[in-house]
């Protein structure tokens, strides 16, 4: 039983006759030589920890971070003081992922998801719309066994690293990821999860990773927050039947090849973009002379 | 083309803020720990390449001394390691080096424990993978996904052939073997990578064969 693509995972649930969470499961159980039931036992604790570095996020106030300054906190002051727009949905997966972002930065226990740099995107989406839905944990945990099914098919044909593929191989995949997530607990087809996983990486295409400072802070803390948010309306356009048109293994591959054409400068080595812009570069170099061994 | 795990793309469970800088400084300073075997008492720690260059932003620093502590990654200590560290009395300092052509994220460390002392290089290549490239003097290849025995005995006939017949004897299958020396007759240094657990048994009838000196071992990290 192998995952290579998103064609073999779907011909695998209809083969099989089974629900995408429950191929995924066995396939890992069968991979790493486990029971499924260990394999949603590990994927429950994975939401624990999601959960937790939540409600730490919203409480940091930046201690611990070099430039951003406590972004959750900021934003669960303004949604409690009535400040910003849109329903609790929108208001949640921008909240949850902000929290999640600046929790990473601020040396707090994360899941990496694909990456530590794009950790907050999934519990951003998925979290938020199991909140709107009032989801239970079993089926959230269904919902993150497909998140992850989206995350092997595209770790096994694209790049999962800022260093590779620029930002769209980390948050862009997150993105896809939690937006197949979040089809799935709409009650969705397999077809769906992958057409909105198609949708979510599209949007992200071409997106650069040039964070300031070397630092996984500006712009990826609140990147994080609008991939969330284009997770949810992937979704949403997905289950509504608009397809993805380009199947999710292609999007991948031209993905792969975007990510080959990004000179060197915009993969994460803070040499391009926004890290060398003048505000950039004086950020860095403070940064630089205040620490230098 | 290996197979991609579920909890690769979900996971690890690790304390911020990068896979590479944080998680992965954590796993070489925890393998450090376990290569001494003994609890870290001073550490002089060069930092190559990019770790030099971006150490207090991902706080690799931090999370070396954590490592050397006997935290794991997703330990919810490593932001006080430092202050641990002065508890615990370990002293340690960083300096910037040049380790020649070697991966850019990429340390050494010259460790001092109870009586004994280890000086290892080694390099964090990404995901919070590592790949420990020098003990001692030895060049090697060591990376944390096998259960590992690490031996240092003497450069004679039929040590090593002593050594697999005891994990024979335990049922402990050799994935890879690597056997180092610096010239012949000198104290030798050999890495197996094995499939299955090492007990504290076969680790006890390793160090009785006649020519090794040191057995440590180290679990999957």
């Amino acid at each position: 039983m192998d995952i290579g693509s998103a064609h073999q995972l779907l011909e695998l649930c209809a083969g099989r006759g089974q629900d995408m969470a429950q191929v995924v499961a066995e396939y890992e159980a069968f991979r790493s030589n486990t029971s499924c039931d260990e394999v949603r036992a590990q994927m429950h604790e994975a939401l624990t920890v999601m959960r937790a570095a939540i409600e730490n996020g919203i409480q940091d106030q930046g201690e611990r971070t070099h430039i951003i300054t406590g972004y959750g906190h900021l934003f669960q002051k303004a949604i409690n003081d009535g400040r910003v727009l849109g329903g609790s949905l929108l208001k949640n997966s921008v909240l949850f992922s902000l929290a999640v972002g600046q929790h990473n930065a601020g040396l707090g226990r994360i899941v990496a998801c694909p990456t530590a740099g794009a950790c907050g995107v999934v519990p951003g989406a998925v979290l938020a719309v199991a909140e709107e839905l009032g989801s239970s944990d079993e089926e959230i945990v269904e919902a993150l066994l497909v998140m992850g099914g989206v995350g092997i098919v595209s770790a096994a044909q694209g790049p999962i690293s800022g260093a590779e593929g620029g930002c769209q191989s980390e948050c862009g995949v997150a993105s896809s990821m939690a937006a197949g997530a979040v089809v799935h607990l709409l009650g969705g087809s397999a077809e769906q999860v992958f057409d909105a996983a198609s949708l979510a990486l599209q949007s992200h295409l071409g997106l650069v990773c040039d964070p300031l400072a070397s630092l996984v802070e500006v712009p990826c803390v609140t990147r994080n927050a609008t991939a969330a948010t284009t997770a949810i309306v992937a979704a949403n356009m997905a289950i509504a039947g608009i397809p993805g048109v380009i199947p999710y293994d292609e999007t991948v591959v031209a993905m792969k090849q975007i990510g080959k054409a990004l000179p060197e400068s915009l993969r994460e080595t803070s040499l391009g973009g926004l890290a060398a812009s003048p505000t950039g570069r004086r950020i860095y170099k403070e940064m630089q002379d205040k620490h230098s061994l | 083309m290996a197979q991609i795990g579920l909890f690769d793309v979900v996971g690890p469970i690790m304390v911020g803020p990068s896979s590479s800088h944080t998680a992965g400084a954590v796993r070489l300073g925890l393998a450090t720990r376990r290569i001494l075997g003994t609890d870290v008492k001073k550490a002089e720690i060069i930092l190559h390449g990019s770790f030099a260059a971006t150490y207090w932003g991902h706080r690799t620093n931090v999370a070396l001394i954590a490592g050397l502590l006997g935290m794991s990654m997703d330990d919810e200590r490593i932001p006080e390691a430092l202050e641990i560290a002065k508890e615990a009395g370990l002293e340690y300092s960083f300096a910037s080096g040049d380790l020649g052509d070697v991966h850019p994220n990429s340390v050494r460390i010259k460790a001092e424990g109870l009586g004994d002392k280890l000086e290892i290089a080694g390099a964090s290549i990404g995901g919070g993978r590592i790949n420990i490239f020098e003990v001692n003097g030895f060049d090697v290849d060591v990376d944390g996904s096998y259960m590992t025995l690490v031996t240092r005995h003497r450069d004679e006939p039929g040590v090593i052939a002593e050594i697999t017949k005891v994990l024979a004897i335990h049922g402990i299958n050799i994935a890879f073997l690597d056997v180092s020396r610096k010239t012949r007759g000198s104290d030798a240094l050999l890495i197996a990578e094995t499939d299955d657990e090492i007990s504290d048994l076969a680790m006890q009838h390793v160090l009785r064969i006649a020519g090794v000196i040191v057995v440590r071992t180290l679990p999957r990290f």
